[in-house]
């Protein structure tokens, strides 16, 4: 007999907990490089009174819980290192509210990003929220709790800035509420009260299980489009955006450098997203933009090319289903990336770093950078698919990972929800009172060390 | 194994869970059970870890495989490009399974009834045309048209009653048909699915043989799936016969002026049965027959054509069970969404989806009196069929 089986299947119904060989196998590996850790038990709660009962339990048998969204983060957060309980949250998929006057949305922590845009398209077809280019399983809630990003970041920044409050069960047990919600009905900020939701954003699932949230919403414009500038030198790639910025008219703001196609090889394109409500508005905007590089295309060092509106329609596309055809870019179906955060005069360094690694593993190089927040930061992603049949191109893939790991905390920027191994370069690099106080808070709200062990963990 | 050069190129992303709009699960076993196990990429991933032995070939591993009702939403919305190949993926594996001696008891059993009664139900052959004693219609015997009625047409209740109806809409149409009564033999489309392909060839050798001995050249069916098999999956050198579903027949005499229907006032909602719509890209054929009926409103569920939800019943679940029952079954799902667009009646085109949400609709407490699930013949019979010369 198990008895924590018995027990947990006592909270969420039989039919919603496993320890079958099957579901042991799919839960204990993501799509990205790192090996498979087996769980003992995959729950699916469908409350936050469930989801307690679960974190209760696990305090007193002293089990591992691992909270999972979409399970889409490909380095390996939601493997669960030391065994234990890996909670897929994606049975609370529901969209609690929508505040239109107040935009603002209320959902379940397991709510995919595809549903509250499907949900908003069809209910509130003016208001939008930030969408990132990955699958639309990928929950809102993990993807705000690892810093994504997405459409309307340039705008607006991380999406943990456009985090209003949240339900977050503690290691503890305790069902706490962050942001206006804790003091009002309305989950419209997280000011002005002391900014708790700090203990739960960057942690992977170490610090509570998040059971609800709210976000922004922010406007819909009816139109559309997209310029692509192109050059070929680095250097000048940070004063583009920022000349773009400076502007105040593109929406989505990024740059993609890849040797697929062949023809993009060496150069650099700028994809900059406009939105307008009027062809008149979407002119102007447009105008404004391509006057504002007309030194770089006046001295031949860059210029805006056509695309056929076929290549306009994959460019626009929320999300972008050709970000994960690129999975199978070696019909390997494996693909991970190291995102890197940093500030925008970074970008030639990061950019060479990146052409070097992967000459040195002779695979193909393909960045993709967003701005974030007005050019505050930039996300910049080294991607690197690989044949997941073939464990020597997975190892090569993975040793690509941790050199752009390292290149990128040499220059000066932060892997980004970086797998294990890279929080061990973070932790080698940050301030020793920073990774104390960061032991000392985790040891207070997680006195038996259940949830998500193994990251951000000094080895 | 067929296929086996492809299946680790899943990324496992989960765009084949979704509707086209992502605003909900469409995958019917992924719905059900929530387990990432349970939705193609899972399976993808399992089927890798069977097959390079780092997972044992178990029971509850089968029961994944089989728990698919191969209705073909995965291979509509995943963005790769290998998507055309997934439902033949999953067939291949089940394969795999009854060469390895692993398929589950309900599906070992319908193989034992197929091989040795020549249907589902262990019935015997001579009662395969009795759902066509007292009517209109003719063995066939050189008629242009055969109709041919599978499986549950010709031994499930609710199948029988929807073949009669079928068969008078047709003859109402000015069909010139024949039926092949109990010398007809299952189709062979759920076997093929379920993996059996022995079978499969031997079901598909006897029919053809049958057909050319009888001199068919013109087949319509009852049930999409016949109408899928024999379109997609029997060798038909040079064309011998030609396939339709009834649906599309009808559709093709409403064009050409030959029938039309008498009024029903009544609110309808249209289920697609997976194997005319999204396997064979069948989805305006029904809706023109129910839009030609006056006074009925046709009203859209939220899930329909190439987004419609599976009734559960596809990839022999309507006789294995598989899938299994419950509040969150599709069926169950199906006909909560299908009362809740304010419809009457819930329209069907295949006799194993009338089996599946007539069930469904007894487990759901107060949908009876609400809401009625009648094929698109049966709702032709109680409007008038108003044959024109």
């Amino acid at each position: 007999m198990d008895q924590v089986f018995d027990k947990l299947a006592e909270i969420v119904g039989k039919e919603y907990v496993s320890n079958r060989s099957e579901e042991l196998f799919i839960y204990s590996r993501d799509m990205g490089t790192m090996p498979p850790h087996k769980p003992d038990y995959i729950v699916l709660p469908a409350s936050t009174s469930e989801v307690q009962k679960v974190i209760l339990l696990a305090n007193q048998e002293k089990i591992p819980v691992v909270p999972m969204g979409g399970g889409l983060v490909l380095s390996a957060l939601t493997v669960p290192l030391k065994g234990g309980i890996v909670l897929d949250m994606k049975r609370m998929h529901h969209i609690l509210e929508v505040n239109a006057q107040n935009r603002y949305a209320i959902v379940e922590a397991g709510t995919p990003q595809g549903r509250l845009q499907a949900h908003l398209q069809k209910k509130y077809p003016h208001l939008k929220h930030s969408i990132p280019d990955a699958p639309p399983m990928a929950t809102i809630a993990g993807n705000i709790l690892i810093h994504g990003s997405g459409h309307l970041s340039q705008a607006t920044g991380f999406h943990s800035e456009m985090l209003n409050g949240l339900e977050v069960v503690l290691p503890t047990g305790e069902i706490c509420r962050i942001g206006s919600c804790s003091t009002s009905p309305y989950w419209f900020s997280r000011a002005p009260l002391p900014d708790l939701a700090g203990l739960f954003i960057g942690w992977f699932g170490t610090t509570g299980v998040i059971t609800k949230l709210a976000i922004k919403l922010y406007p819909r414009p009816a139109l559309k489009d997209v310029l692509v500038f192109v050059t070929e030198e680095a250097d000048i790639i940070p004063d583009i955006l920022l000349k773009i910025v400076d502007t105040e008219m593109a929406e989505d703001l990024v740059v993609v450098a890849s040797e697929y196609p062949s023809w993009t090889r060496d150069l650099q394109l700028t994809m900059i997203n406009i939105t307008a409500n009027s062809d008149a508005e979407m002119n102007f905007k447009q105008g404004i933009i391509r006057e504002c590089l007309h030194s770089y295309a006046k001295d031949k060092s860059g210029g805006f090319i056509d695309m056929p509106l076929m290549m306009k329609g994959v460019l626009l596309e929320t999300p972008m289903r050709t970000v994960t055809r690129f999975a199978d870019a070696r019909e390997g179906g494996g693909f991970e990336y190291v995102g890197a955060i940093m500030p925008v005069g970074l970008f030639p360094q990061a950019y060479q770093a990146g052409v070097e690694i992967a000459a040195r593993h002779e695979l193909p190089y393909s960045m993709v950078i967003r701005v974030i927040g007005r050019c505050h930061s930039l996300m910049f992603a080294y991607g690197y698919p690989f044949n997941r049949g073939d464990s020597d191109d997975v190892e090569k893939a993975r040793q690509a990972l941790h050199d752009s790991n390292l290149a990128s905390l040499e220059i000066g920027a932060i892997p980004w929800k970086t797998e294990e191994p890279g929080q061990q370069l973070i932790i080698k690099q940050m301030d020793p009172e920073t990774l104390a106080l960061m032991n000392r808070v985790r040891s207070l709200l997680d006195p038996n060390g259940i949830m998500n062990p193994g990251n951000w963990e000094e080895k | 194994m067929e296929y086996e050069d492809l299946i680790h190129r899943c990324f496992r992303c989960g765009y084949c869970k979704f509707t086209k709009d992502y605003g909900d699960f469409n995958c019917p076993s992924y719905r059900k059970f929530g387990f990432e196990t349970y939705s193609p990429g899972g399976r993808m991933w399992l089927l890798r870890g069977w097959l390079e032995g780092e997972i044992p070939g178990t029971a509850d591993l089968a029961g994944i495989f089989y728990s698919c009702a191969s209705c073909g939403n995965c291979r509509e919305r995943c963005v790769m490009n290998f998507r055309e190949d997934l439902v033949d993926i999953f067939t291949a594996a089940r394969t795999e399974f009854v060469e390895k001696g692993l398929t589950p008891p309900a599906v070992r059993d319908y193989f034992r009834n197929i091989q040795l009664s020549g249907n589902p139900y262990k019935l015997p052959q001579d009662k395969r045309g009795e759902w066509a004693a007292g009517l209109e219609i003719k063995p066939f015997k050189g008629q242009e048209y055969l109709f041919y009625a599978g499986c549950l047409g010709s031994y499930d209740d609710k199948g029988k009653e929807i073949a009669q109806k079928v068969a008078a809409l047709l003859i109402g149409a000015g069909f010139d048909i024949g039926i092949l009564g109990n010398e007809e033999h299952c189709d062979g489309n759920d076997v093929k699915v379920m993996g059996e392909a022995g079978l499969f060839q031997l079901l598909a050798e006897k029919n053809i043989a049958k057909f050319r001995d009888a001199g068919v050249h013109k087949i319509i069916t009852l049930s999409p799936h016949s109408y899928n098999v024999f379109k997609n999956d029997y060798p038909n050198d040079q064309g011998a016969f030609t396939v339709m579903h009834y649906t599309q027949a009808v559709s093709a005499a409403l064009e050409e002026g030959r029938v039309s229907f008498g009024e029903l006032d009544t609110k309808v909602t249209y289920h697609d049965p997976c194997y005319l719509g999204r396997h064979n890209e069948e989805y305006e054929s029904p809706r023109k027959i129910l839009s030609s009926i006056p006074g009925l409103s046709l009203i859209e569920m939220e899930r329909n054509s190439q987004d419609s939800a599976c009734c559960g019943g596809g990839g022999g679940n309507v006789f294995t069970d598989i899938l299994g029952g419950g509040p969150e079954s599709p069926a169950r799902v199906r006909v909560r969404e299908a009362a809740a667009t304010g419809a009457e009646i819930l329209a069907v085109a295949c006799p194993a989806c009338a089996r599946m949400l007539e069930d469904a609709l007894k487990a759901e407490e107060g949908l009876e009196k609400r809401l009625r699930v009648l094929d698109i013949a049966e709702i032709a019979d109680r409007a008038g069929i108003n044959q024109k010369a």
